[in-house]
């Protein structure tokens, strides 16, 4: 097997007529995090929605694990092993904070159990809001209901579609921790226009623009590169 | 670990308990009948919420149920003696048959837009209305037909009003225990998250079909056995079990009791029921108190501005607010005295 869990292969996809994703090319090694970048209408979330099935790739391959998962519907492919935290919060407002963590549970074997603890002593702010509906917790606590309910799950993959965006620099600070702790256990996909996070949490980096991978490299090479910055990410 | 009983069952046992005593206060036949339908729609309404309200499902033709369950009862019991084997035999068709079309009616269209579900039961309801009229051999057309229920044991006959209105009771009673336990369970969680949004319910690892399969079904076989209840308390069956105004009923008690709360609907059944009553004999003053569809019509926009939640809805976030400020009060001592 080659050292890649995750890779996107001359991927296009369409959303009805428009043609938004142009051979994206993307790859992912186990134990990173691999920021994807990119202005905003790159076509960043459409990546991470064709990854989970959401959006259906018109062609091109999604290789995970070495195998093929492109054809497949979002919760066979959520059984694999990819969790997704999209970009809009994937929270339920009718359900309360303890029914959307465990309705996120696949299994309920101890090692869930276990993580799920964990969860709860990285976000003890959620236990004070245990049985509020997830309609009345703030953007904020939203985002971190959220983030910990796809920690809850044992995956090899996580996609987190922008978990900075509307968050106070201090609760930001408290998601780079947790994305921090969570890279021991998984790999990470994230999608940042924060460039701090970004740049603090990322190993390596792919710039999306106009629906096409223009760049990609190490993040420590972005880092340097004042001209990539400015070009793709506006960033003086 | 013991599970704590919530308060509210309390609340909902000592109602029933006030119903099963009612008869006894109040023994006119009009009144007792009035409840009977009261009890029948408000199972009726509850399986109509369970795809409304809680799975997001709109079906326009949930009387083909309905109807299924009164044509089931009434033909075997009219075509078979009138025995309890018979009567049993009968519910039995009813729940199987109305379990069967839910589910192929959900196979068919619940992949599908959501708009979809509604048209195509809109469709076979008209299908079955057609059928039981031009099936006159077993259904007698639009003329109905009349059927005999089997005769009680004893001094039992004599009452025998008073034991359908306590068998409709009991029923109510025991489906809206058991929806609402089929709502709290992780089945029931799942299907609100369906409601909000099926992709997210896939992409955390879940197919959605067949959890909308499995709660059409519920829902069929309740209405169904609501069906048999309205032919079993009026031993007659026609037509009109079919008929559009009877979903329409079922929309209209779950929207003003409140979609999404099981008890809504049957105090929206209720409220409907006594209305129906009430406004039919209003209908000497004014014409348009003759025409159900037109106050059907006013009574839907109301609700709507008024009423979206409806009224147990409202009812819940109004005590959910008082709650709300009771603790706020709380912390708040609790910090003064922490500072
Ligand atoms: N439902 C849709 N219908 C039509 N076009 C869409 C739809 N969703 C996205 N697009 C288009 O696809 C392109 C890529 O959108 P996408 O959401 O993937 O961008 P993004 O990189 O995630 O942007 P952002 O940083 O603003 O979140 C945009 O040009 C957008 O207009
Ligand atoms: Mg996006």
């Amino acid at each position: 097997m080659t050292n890649t869990l995750l890779k996107l292969e001359q991927i296009n996809t369409h959303i009805e007529q428009f043609h938004i994703l142009h051979n994206v090319e993307f790859e992912v090694s186990p134990g990173e995090v691999t920021v994807l970048l990119g202005r905003n209408g790159a076509g960043k979330t459409t990546t991470l929605r064709t990854i989970m099935g959401l959006n259906n790739a018109s062609n091109g391959t999604v290789t995970f694990k070495g195998e093929d998962i492109t054809k497949l519907p979002p919760y066979h492919i959520a059984k694999k092993g990819i969790g997704y935290v999209p970009e809009d919060q994937g929270i339920f407002y009718g359900l309360t904070v303890g029914e959307n963590m465990r309705v996120g549970m696949r299994k309920e074997d101890d090692a869930t159990k276990e993580r799920m603890e964990w969860v709860l002593e990285l976000f003890p702010d959620l236990k004070k809001f245990w049985k509020k509906p997830g309609g009345q917790l703030s953007g904020g606590q939203k985002q971190m209901l959220s983030i910990a309910r796809s920690y809850v799950n044992e995956n090899d993959l996580l996609l987190i579609d922008e978990p900075s965006k509307g968050l106070a620099p201090v609760i930001v600070e408290k998601v780079i921790e947790s994305i921090e702790k969570m890279k021991e256990k998984t790999t990470v996909v994230l999608v940042e226009q924060n460039f701090y996070m970004a740049s603090r949490l990322g190993d390596r980096f792919y710039i999306l623009d106009d629906g096409m991978t223009v760049h990609h490299g190490d993040m420590s090479a972005l880092r340097e590169d004042e001209e990539l910055k400015r070009k793709y990410l506006g960033i003086a | 670990m013991i599970k704590t009983i919530q308060k509210s069952t309390w609340i909902y046992i000592a109602v029933a308990f006030m119903l099963v005593l009612l008869p006894f206060f109040k023994d006119e036949r009009w009144f007792l009948f009035l409840m009977i339908q009261v009890f029948t729609f408000g199972i009726f309404a509850m399986s109509y919420d369970l795809l409304l309200g809680y799975t997001g499902i709109v079906s326009f033709g949930h009387a083909m149920f309905f109807g299924l369950g009164a044509y089931s009862i009434g033909i075997t019991l009219n075509f078979l003696e009138s025995t309890f084997m018979n009567l049993f035999l009968g519910i039995l068709l009813a729940l199987v048959l109305g379990g069967i079309v839910a589910f192929f009616a959900g196979i068919l269209t619940l992949r599908l837009k959501s708009h979809y579900y509604a048209m195509l039961t809109l469709a076979l309801a008209s299908l079955f209305l057609v059928l039981a009229e031009k099936w006159r051999s077993v259904t007698r057309g639009s003329d109905g037909f009349t059927f005999r229920i089997p005769e009680l044991p004893g001094p039992l006959q004599d009452h025998r009003n008073l034991v359908v209105y306590m068998f409709c009771l009991v029923s109510m009673v025991l489906i809206f225990f058991g929806l609402r336990r089929l709502t709290e369970s992780p089945l029931g969680k799942i299907l609100v998250a369906i409601r909000e949004n099926e992709g997210r319910v896939e992409s955390l690892g879940f197919r959605i079909m067949p959890y909308k399969v499995i709660i059409s079904v519920v829902s069929g076989v309740v209405a169904s056995f609501a069906g048999v209840l309205y032919a079993i308390s009026i031993r007659f069956v026609g037509t009109n079990v079919f008929g559009i105004d009877v979903t329409l009923d079922a929309l209209l008690m779950t929207i003003i009791g409140g979609v999404g709360t099981l008890v809504g609907p049957i105090i929206g059944a209720g409220i409907i029921e006594f209305a129906h009553h009430y406004l039919s004999d209003l209908s000497d003053v004014h014409w348009i108190f003759e025409r159900w569809i037109i106050l059907f019509g006013i009574v839907y926009i109301l609700a709507v501005i008024f009423f979206p939640a409806g009224i147990v809805g409202t009812l819940w976030h109004k005590l959910a607010k008082r709650k709300h400020k009771k603790q706020e009060m709380k912390q708040k001592t609790s910090d003064k005295l922490a500072s």
